[in-house]
């Protein structure tokens, strides 16, 4: 667990280190507030709904911005080996990157606060689709950072991770869309829309929590971590 | 300390370690000296268990490689190859971070890090980033970050690439101080610098090890034991050749440059025979004339240059 943490902090604090975070976190603010006061005063209602149906295709691209360099730089610096011969776990370190990764992105997330709040301030929306949408905001996150953190473990090449991680994300997403399951069999089609990202987020997102989506997204990330410490280990058998 | 039997590992094709062994003992400072692409660093990376060997076994402290990893590894101090280090994180921070996973005790932590810095002569330095530090200063962040947590064994490899002629000095001096208690195997491309600082030398060539033992065992080991006369004289050459090699105490002559009917001859002679006399009597008796004669005990560096560019 003290491991874990090391790593964490270290990662976490890498963050802040250098000037990735700040604009980061400045374009994410700037991007879905435009996004969403846009329409908010032409629509004139107070829901928070434009905005939670536009983040899946934000954290498409902001998301593997938060990964790629996670282990494509330890690779290119060459630091890997120092990590993995320190008496740390290869499970350790993919944790505690992906929990620093986790929680960059969850502050980033939160900020936008600001957005629900002015509509407590205009009038009454209904919580609970907000709460709901914070929360399918973050699981869906997670995985698509759990996605960009195994895809930044294959190269050292941060661009190659960060465009790999948006096309990865983005297929992932879209096989649960309208316009490709319609397409489909029926048979094939209902496995598409369990796994399409994006159906889980929207229901979530309706203020119903259901164990499905939850175990859902659970199951994503943990899939793509387990992927992502045995890419690690496949330094030893190749 | 560490046992090292039938060690092979293959990069696909490419034979990178080609079954060797060796051991070395606690205390010691063992030179591995091979050419660039020797098999050196591979074996580096199997020790730290940074990747298991295709056949063979190691074993540092009584531990396997391949069983007790994450037990070795507490007890290594391993810098690889080209000083890896995060360039944005501050000296200071990423001291604590190795200490941290180094499992220092919190309480102790901020001491062990001014120890070490202090040990590294980076005092200084610990205010600033590390991308900041010119390449010497790099190095002895490398070096501090193997020391923290007080290891049995160091495993350093190539730690003085880059320095200066005065920091490699330094850093060769501190490496021989802090090789007193512990155990070291330093990795190098560089003959004086093992010669320098080490106990025993394993040479390596092509992955598999071509002599080991002593400076001074292995220079007798590869010639047989000798020294040799550098000679130029003027004359003709076939005629000296033969008196050169007609002479008492000479083992083998061999022509190095021929110019101007002047002739350079390397005359090998055994261990603690002066030979230069006698040959100075030849020239004189036979009215050539003599433009140099010098006297060398056979080197590390003619041993390294026989046993890794000749075919064996």
């Amino acid at each position: 667990m003290n491991n874990i943490f090391a790593i964490f902090k270290k990662e976490f604090r890498s963050y802040f280190n250098s000037p990735i975070a700040y604009i980061f976190i400045t374009a994410f603010l700037v991007f879905s507030g435009w996004l969403f006061f846009r329409g908010f005063f032409l629509i004139g209602e107070a829901t928070m709904r434009p905005f939670f149906s536009i983040l899946p295709w934000e954290f498409l691209f902001f998301v593997p911005a938060v990964t790629m360099r996670l282990w494509a730089e330890e690779k290119k610096l060459g630091t890997i080996e120092l990590l993995m011969t320190f008496p740390l776990s290869d499970y350790e370190i993919v944790m505690g990157k992906f929990l620093a990764a986790f929680l960059f992105l969850t502050i980033t997330v939160l900020l936008t606060a600001t957005f629900p709040l002015t509509l407590f301030y205009l009038n009454k929306p209904d919580l609970g689709p907000i709460i709901g949408g914070y929360l399918g905001a973050l699981l869906m996150g997670a995985a698509y950072l759990s996605i960009g953190l195994f895809i930044s473990s294959l190269t050292e090449n941060q661009i190659v991770a960060f465009i790999v991680s948006i096309f990865t994300c983005f297929a992932l997403f879209i096989i649960g869309e309208q316009i490709v399951i319609t397409a489909l069999p029926s048979w094939l089609a209902r496995i598409f829309t369990f796994l399409g990202l994006g159906a889980h987020f929207e229901s979530i997102g309706r203020g119903v929590i259901d164990s499905r989506d939850l175990i859902y997204y659970v199951s994503v990330i943990v899939f793509f971590l387990f992927l992502n410490i045995r890419s690690v280990e496949s330094r030893k058998w190749r | 300390m560490i046992t090292v039997n039938n060690l092979t590992k293959r990069y696909g094709p490419t034979l990178a370690v080609d079954n060797i062994s060796f051991e070395v003992s606690k205390g010691e400072i063992l030179g591995f000296l091979g050419p660039n692409g020797a098999g050196k660093s591979t074996t580096m990376k199997i020790l730290t268990c940074y990747m298991p060997p295709d056949e063979g076994t190691a074993t540092l402290d009584g531990l396997n490689t391949l069983e007790d990893s994450l037990k070795i590894r507490e007890k290594i101090g391993y810098l690889p190859e080209n000083t890896p280090l995060y360039q944005d994180m501050g000296v200071v921070d990423y001291l604590r971070f190795v200490a941290e996973v180094r499992k220092i005790p919190s309480s102790q932590r901020k001491k062990r890090i001014k120890e070490t810095a202090h040990l590294c002569g980076l005092d200084k330095e610990l205010g600033k980033h590390i991308g900041q530090l010119s390449k010497g200063y790099r190095q002895r962040v490398g070096l501090a970050q193997t020391l923290i947590h007080d290891p049995d064994i160091l495993i350093l490899d190539e730690p003085t690439t880059g320095l200066d002629p005065n920091q490699i000095i330094e850093i060769r001096s501190l490496i021989k101080d802090i090789g007193q208690e512990k155990t070291v195997i330093l990795c190098s491309h560089i003959l004086p610098e093992v010669q320098a600082t080490c106990n025993r030398i394993i040479i390596i060539k092509e992955g598999r090890i071509v002599g080991s033992g002593t400076p001074e065992e292995l220079a007798s080991q590869a010639q047989g034991g000798g020294e040799l006369v550098y000679i130029t004289i003027n004359g003709p050459q076939d005629k000296i050749q033969e008196q050169l090699a007609a002479q008492d105490n000479v083992l083998a002559t061999r022509l190095l440059v021929s110019e101007n009917g002047s002739h350079r001859f390397e005359v090998k002679s055994p261990k603690g025979v002066d030979i230069r006399e006698s040959l100075f009597r030849m020239v004189v008796k036979n009215q050539w004339s003599l433009t140099e004669l010098q006297r060398t005990p056979i080197t590390l560096e003619d041993v390294f240059k026989q046993l890794t560019t000749e075919e064996n």
